[in-house]
């Protein structure tokens, strides 16, 4: 093996070992996607565990993003792509269109690869997005606010300036607002589209200590083109090229012993 | 040591570059700057001559210019009260009437319009920027005003008569189509190209990501509009406004042709009436003497006025471009 694949191995350590008894989340059968005529996912049939962090590798382009996206059909903005086959949320299917993507999206929350605070205060970035959904009261509000800030690791920098505009933080800072305001749904799977590619190493740490905290509340999908982090954070990780599954399992398993050479050559660092 | 020898390495590829051309250097940096010059020098002497030609008037009538609403050429007393309301009400209808549409245009075209139908509906608009002001003008006069009399004011004017405040705002005692609101009009269908087209561009340039994260808490197309996309745009939609504004203050034609002439202050919209353009275009020909001091002295209010909202409306742009 190769220094590189040591590293990846050592890394292992910090994650806590795959739940293989948690319960399905979210089950994917025979998903197909296209770009127009371009078919960029292939028979994926993928299981996502109740609270668990599930990480998609691979090189670019080989549709891990795409699969990601289809998840809460944010993929559905654009008139040219369309997805077929199955993803069922809690049993049911989220593809039929009789759901409403509206309300699937408060229930999939989705971070992006880079910070995208809204044009507003701190205060209302968290609220803005509860108010779709929920009536509460004033004082219900504030909890809920700051629960989600303190969940999100952002509380102690941002509680006496709650008034001021999101645009100002730190570019961790508005990750962490932007996972904030993901939270305070309350959503119940959580994706993660390369949170911490526009992010410096501390700020991208504190992002990955707090996936592992949240872990415990929610379902969590990652696409990560670090392929440390993804050993760090994940319990299950699922390996993609050109558009295939090419093997999904335990972590530590993937790491450590993958089943395919592919795989193997992938983590090792030999291509991609 | 490093450093000096680094420093010496630089000096010698200096030496080696081919010798500056500097004549020809010279001449094209001089033709450059003074094209550029020549604008700053027309731009100074416009301003200068309508100075010059308004200062009897601006003399004669000092601030009583502006806030005097008589204008008798036969007795030689001019105020421009009336042509700068004129010029004001009508702009700010067509703003009220245009800009909400043109904001229509831009979020359908950028947020909600099928790809094939995106084209045509962007041209058409661009076209409409194309039309002559002349064209507009005889359209209003010839088509609009007639129809406009017929089913808006004379209804309307019925409607209303006797109540206060509408009774008076929207009552026509003659309703030959013609006014201040006709010009209004006429006036946002001209600047709603120009409006339309930069709104388009300013939402074209929002990143996609900030989009779909606003889709991806659950918002709706008009939550996404309302709350992230125009806020986020904010300055530069109002600088984009302002350029139509400053469009719809100097347009001269079309407006001469649709809002009657006349030199009344009227609460009425439906009443005739008069812009700064409008009374130029009238009158210019058989202006002499204080008359036509008066016309520049005119021309050189508008200028002022146009010129400080395209100044502000470049400042707001440009603060939004440098964020």
């Amino acid at each position: 093996m190769t220094s590189i694949a040591v590293t990846a191995s050592n890394a292992i350590g910090n994650a806590a070992a795959a739940d293989i008894h948690a319960p399905i989340r979210i089950s994917v059968r025979n998903l197909n996607f296209f770009y127009g005529d371009f078919r960029s996912l292939k028979d994926i049939s993928l299981d996502f565990c109740d609270r668990q962090v599930t990480a998609l590798i691979g090189p670019s382009g080989c549709g891990k993003s795409t699969l990601l996206r289809t998840f809460n059909r944010i993929y559905s903005l654009y008139p040219e792509q369309r997805a077929q086959g199955e993803i069922l949320l809690d049993g049911q299917n989220i593809l039929s269109p009789s759901v409403d993507v509206n309300e699937l999206r408060a229930r999939v929350g989705m971070v992006f690869q880079k910070p995208t605070p809204f044009p507003m205060s701190i205060y209302d970035n968290i609220s803005f997005g509860i108010r779709l959904y929920e009536k509460l009261s004033k004082a219900d509000l504030d909890n809920r606010i700051e629960e989600a800030l303190r969940k999100a690791a952002l509380w102690d920098e941002v509680k006496d300036k709650l008034r001021q505009s999101g645009m100002g933080l730190s570019g961790g800072q508005q990750q962490r607002l932007c996972i904030a305001r993901t939270i305070a749904q309350r959503p119940e799977v959580i994706l993660l589209d390369e949170p911490t590619s526009a992010l410096d190493p501390i700020s991208t740490g504190k992002i990955e200590e707090l996936i592992e905290q949240l872990r415990s509340e929610f379902t969590i999908v990652i696409v990560t083109h670090n392929m440390q982090q993804a050993a760090r954070i994940s319990q299950f990780t699922a390996f993609m090229y050109l558009g295939e599954l090419v093997e999904f399992g335990p972590t530590n398993k993937m790491f450590m012993t993958p089943n395919k050479k592919q795989t193997q050559d992938y983590i090792t660092g030999r291509f991609g | 040591m490093v450093a000096l020898s680094e420093r010496m390495s630089i000096s010698t590829m200096q030496t080696t570059r081919r010798a500056p051309k500097s004549l020809s250097d010279a001449v094209f940096r001089w033709a450059s700057f003074s094209s550029a010059l020549l604008v700053l020098i027309v731009l100074a002497g416009i301003l200068g001559s309508m100075v010059y030609g308004g200062w009897p008037a601006f003399r004669e009538f000092g601030l009583g210019f502006v806030t005097s609403s008589v204008w008798n050429v036969g007795k030689e007393e001019f105020g421009a009260w009336v042509a700068i309301a004129g010029t004001l009400t009508s702009a700010v209808i067509a703003l009220v009437i245009g800009v909400p549409i043109s904001i229509g245009i831009a979020i359908f075209l950028t947020q909600l319009c099928p790809p094939w139908l995106k084209r045509p509906v962007a041209t058409t608009v661009e076209l409409l920027a194309a039309v002559p002001s002349i064209i507009y003008g005889m359209w209003g006069l010839f088509v609009f005003a007639p129809l406009f009399a017929r089913f808006i004011q004379v209804p309307v004017s019925n409607l209303v008569e006797g109540l206060p405040i509408v009774g008076t705002v929207l009552y026509a005692r003659v309703p030959s189509g013609v006014g201040l609101l006709t010009a209004g009009i006429i006036l946002a269908i001209m600047i709603i190209p120009f409006i339309a087209s930069i709104t388009r561009d300013i939402l074209d340039q929002i990143p996609t990501i900030l989009r779909e994260s606003a889709y991806g808490i659950g918002c709706t197309t008009w939550e996404v509009v309302r709350h992230v996309l125009l806020p986020q745009s904010g300055v530069s939609i109002i600088g984009a406004i302002m350029l139509g504004l400053g469009r719809a203050l100097g347009e001269t034609m079309a407006v001469t042709f649709v809002i009657g002439n006349a030199n009344r202050l009227s609460l009425s919209l439906f009443d005739p009436s008069s812009t700064i353009a409008s009374r130029i275009a009238n009158e210019f020909n058989e202006a002499s003497d204080l008359h036509l001091s008066a016309l520049i002295a005119l021309g050189c209010i508008l200028f002022l006025v146009t010129f400080a909202v395209l100044v502000l409306a470049r400042l707001l742009i440009a603060r939004v471009r440098t964020q």
